[in-house]
């Protein structure tokens, strides 16, 4: 595995039935930065998540992790990889703790490794306090931050988020945001954070515009700014993505 | 690329262990796990003792009780209901997006539901062992080295019919079509089975019914329980019931291969 190739998405295909979800897409992010996935509800990006996790399996191209085929190897590349899912998938009746546990195992994390990774993810993210409580207990925000430490568990190198500030207050989101631009920065994590929201996007971020399945553009985020002549990532991704650009919110 | 070993029994261990604290946290579900057969033992078996007679039969040395001969049934009953409750919990598990922590995880997909069978199958021996002590103490008197020989073959039985209950969760896409897939799984399979009443009765009455009753598999898995309780071992029962098994699991490993579409179906955005 070579972590400076990045992540490399080459003319990706995927449909349901006859509906195309995914056209020819192609991408390249860079590794230790955080891309945003920015496109309208519909556009394909959980679908693009689904094919990153190996949930779904792509019907043409090829995908690859730090130089690791996903189809040839997509035991290895899960094993590098955090991911954090649009719908949330915490158990609500364990705890805090039981969850992060029963993630361990899942990775094959045992002994002390794992009590000294919850207890540093938890901390990371502001629940060390809390762990013992059942994750019923805890607010939309907490919850993804409990979703995000729990990302981290296994330490991987490339986490997949999938909208996950939907359903958070503006405070929660935000706080979320800066969170995991803080863990790209001081982590050399590769993020991919695929949202709808423009203002989730920061001016130092990698931004790739995904529109009715396929790439609009993509690159740094001054970059697209230029390519399309706008003055802000609202201006850039209503003109890249003109037929919905009433879904953006500001 | 290869895993190492370890990996996959910290896994294992994980998936049990989980299991067993949601179990903990449903004591409503081993209540009714108990009631259920209780009430079929007491109830339904006082009504039909009068009326059908057992004649001696293998695995029974002499003539027994109605009540004894449909413990066997009856356990059976407990690994399906348990079965098809571990299918529903997967289709829920799937509707609210937490079967995807289990699919991610960097082991095969076959090792990772293998593991939830396991565990599944696990709750259910529990599940069993409090009906048995209970009958034991009540009603029906086994040989004492049987609570041990059937041990074996109810992890076989509970494996195949927690392989059914998998196999139907891969192909159910909605948890509202649940209910009725069950009456029609369950019902038929316990109702058209030895559970119940011996299949030479069943002949007497209907030679179609008995051909069916011969087909299905969880009448083998009601006879390879039943010889296994009296510390016999009845070798085309347990065949089946581990052909059964292997068919089921196969079928449901590829019920949840992504190149079929598991959640291809819920994709979005």
């Amino acid at each position: 595995m070579d972590e400076t190739q990045g992540i490399k998405i080459v003319d990706v295909r995927y449909a349901y039935g006859a509906k195309p979800a995914l056209v020819d897409v192609s991408m390249a992010l860079r590794p230790g930065r955080f891309t945003a996935l920015l496109g309208p509800n519909g556009a394909g990006k959980s679908t693009l998540v689904s094919l990153l996790s190996a949930l779904f399996v792509p019907q043409g191209g090829r995908i690859s992790i730090f130089g690791l085929d996903l189809a040839d190897d997509s035991l290895s590349t899960l094993a590098v990889m955090g991911i954090v899912f649009q719908q949330q998938t915490l158990d609500l009746d364990l705890s805090v703790r039981q969850n992060m546990a029963y993630f361990a195992a899942l990775h094959g994390l045992a002994g002390h490794r794992v009590e000294q990774r919850i207890e540093a993810c938890l901390t990371r993210m502001g629940l060390a306090a809390r762990q013992k409580e059942k994750v019923r207990a805890l607010n939309s925000g907490h919850r993804r931050r409990l979703e995000i430490a729990r990302a981290l568990l296994h330490e991987p190198r490339f986490m997949l988020l999938d909208e996950p500030t939907v359903g958070l207050d503006v405070p929660a989101r935000a706080d979320l945001v800066a969170h995991v631009h803080a863990l790209c920065r001081d982590e050399g994590l590769t993020v991919l954070w695929a949202t709808h929201l423009v203002d989730e996007v920061e001016a130092e971020d990698d931004l790739v515009v995904l529109h009715e399945g396929s790439v609009r553009a993509q690159g740094a985020v001054s970059d697209v700014l230029a390519s399309c002549g706008a003055s802000d990532v609202l201006g850039a991704f209503q003109c890249l993505t003109a037929s919905a650009s009433s879904e953006a919110a500001p | 690329m290869t895993r190492p070993a370890g990996i996959y029994l910290t896994c294992l261990i994980g998936v049990l262990w989980r299991e067993a604290l949601r179990f903990m946290h449903q004591r409503e579900r081993l209540i009714a796990a108990l009631v259920r057969p209780l009430i079929w033992l007491v109830i339904f078996a006082a009504g039909f003792r009068s009326i059908l007679g057992i004649s001696i039969q293998p695995p029974y040395a002499t003539y027994i009780t109605y009540e004894t001969y449909i413990v066997p049934g009856l356990i059976a009953m407990i690994q399906l209901f348990n079965g098809m409750q571990t299918s529903l919990a997967m289709v829920y598990d799937r509707e609210m997006g937490s079967m995807r922590i289990l699919l991610t995880a960097p082991l095969p997909r076959w090792y990772l539901l293998f593991s939830k069978l396991l565990a599944g199958t696990a709750i259910s021996l529990l599940q069993v062992y409090a009906f048995l002590i209970v009958a034991e103490l009540v009603l029906v008197d086994l040989p004492p080295l049987g609570f041990l020989a059937v041990l074996p073959v109810l992890l076989l039985t509970g494996l195949m019919l927690g392989a059914l209950g998998m196999l139907l969760s891969s192909a159910i896409r909605q948890l509202e079509n649940f209910a009725g897939i069950m009456n029609f799984v369950i019902f038929p399979m316990f109702f058209l089975s030895s559970a119940l009443y011996p299949l030479w009765r069943m002949q007497e009455s209907s030679d179609l019914i008995y051909r069916i009753c011969i087909a299905n598999p969880f009448t083998y898995a009601v006879e390879a329980l039943r010889f296994a309780l009296y510390l016999e071992a009845e070798p085309l029962s347990l065949g089946i019931v581990a052909g059964a098994m292997i068919v089921f699991f196969g079928l449901a490993v590829w019920g949840y291969d992504p190149r079929k579409g598991l959640v291809h179906r819920r994709g979005k955005g």
